[in-house]
């Protein structure tokens, strides 16, 4: 790899760290709303590191939703983080304590990185690089939002409880134009949205994962009609 | 949110991210395990969107973040930033709800 290959990377690593950094301040602004502490909700960016999760958590949470009710999302949401791992076994070497040191940077944003690059080596650098920055940033970002945030107003009347909504649907975009993926989402919010008058806070997310099916059943069809 | 449900989930996490690379080493996962866990984020997103928008309280209700969801989808199509998205969200609500 060489060196105008590595600056370019850091460069697009920096790039994704500062973003990810200006949406972990709204990530510490929503959880101290949803009466997490400044501690908590530090630990919470520190120790979790996964986006999607974390505003899945604090959402519930701040919906009058039980621990339980608020994990058991969290965790749904995080379930792509183990594909991402198996899929980064082969850039992820080293001895065992070095690889479940890297394990807690396995995210959306360096395994994209990692997968964009040739060959193992980049590869690496290229996981190594965006993880790092994402990871500093993104704590950066979550402890001035959770600081700043312990001094506002009612967060219903600065619409915070809409920023909530409003960041799902911008991390869901992307990912529809799969096949499969439009019906999977319209599954998932019909049964999530059926069910939230008839069950405890946290069920009707927890359910709406049988969206599933409904996205598998779609894109099996369009692959028979695709075959000759 | 209790400490221990916090630990909790950060080892639940963890443990999701380290599978691949801690425990399971060079073997595969079967082809439908993967697809399913490719889709699996998509639906779970959809559903959050229509309970952030449309629960208060276990009851089905259209308040002011109807409008402001409407225009984060508008900002999203356009390719508008996560920020932006965001912000743009939370004002068309905090204006609505000062009329």
């Amino acid at each position: 790899m060489s060196g105008e290959d590595r600056r370019a990377v850091v460069r697009t690593a920096a790039a994704i760290g500062i973003a990810t950094g200006t949406y972990g301040i709204s990530f510490g602004v929503l959880s101290v709303a949803a009466g997490l502490t400044v501690a908590q909700t530090c630990a919470m960016s520190l120790l979790v590191f996964t986006g999607a999760s974390q505003f899945a958590a604090v959402g519930v949470l701040g919906a009058g939703g039980s621990a339980a009710a608020a994990i058991a999302p969290a965790l749904l949401l995080a379930g792509r983080n183990a594909l991402y791992g198996l899929s980064l076994v082969p850039v992820l070497r080293g001895r065992i304590g070095s690889r479940a040191l890297q394990s807690q940077l396995v995210i959306d944003e360096s395994t994209a990185m990692a997968r964009a690059q040739d060959g193992p080596a980049a590869a690496r650098f290229a996981f190594l690089a965006t993880g790092i920055s994402v990871f500093v940033c993104w704590n950066a970002g979550t402890a001035l939002g959770a600081l700043a945030g312990t001094g506002l107003a009612s967060p219903s009347a600065l619409g915070l409880d809409a920023m909530f909504p409003a960041a799902f649907l911008a991390l869901l975009a992307p990912q529809l134009r799969r096949p499969g993926a439009p019906a999977a989402a319209i599954a998932g919010a019909v049964i999530a949205t059926v069910l939230v008058p008839v069950t405890a806070a946290g069920v009707p997310i927890l359910a709406s994962a049988l969206g599933v099916v409904a996205g598998l059943a779609v894109r099996h069809r369009s692959l028979r009609r695709a075959r000759p | 949110m209790t400490w221990s449900a916090l630990l909790l989930l950060a080892a639940g996490s963890y443990a999701l991210k380290a599978t691949g690379p801690v425990a399971l080493g060079r073997r595969q996962l079967p082809a439908g395990a993967v697809e399913v866990l490719e889709l699996l984020s998509i639906p779970v997103l959809a559903g959050l969107v229509a309970v952030q928008t449309l629960n208060s309280g276990g009851e089905l209700v259209l308040d002011a973040r109807v409008p402001a969801v409407a225009v984060a989808g508008v900002l999203v199509w356009r390719r508008a930033p996560f920020l932006v998205v965001v912000f743009a969200a939370a004002a068309t609500a905090a204006v609505l709800r000062l009329l």
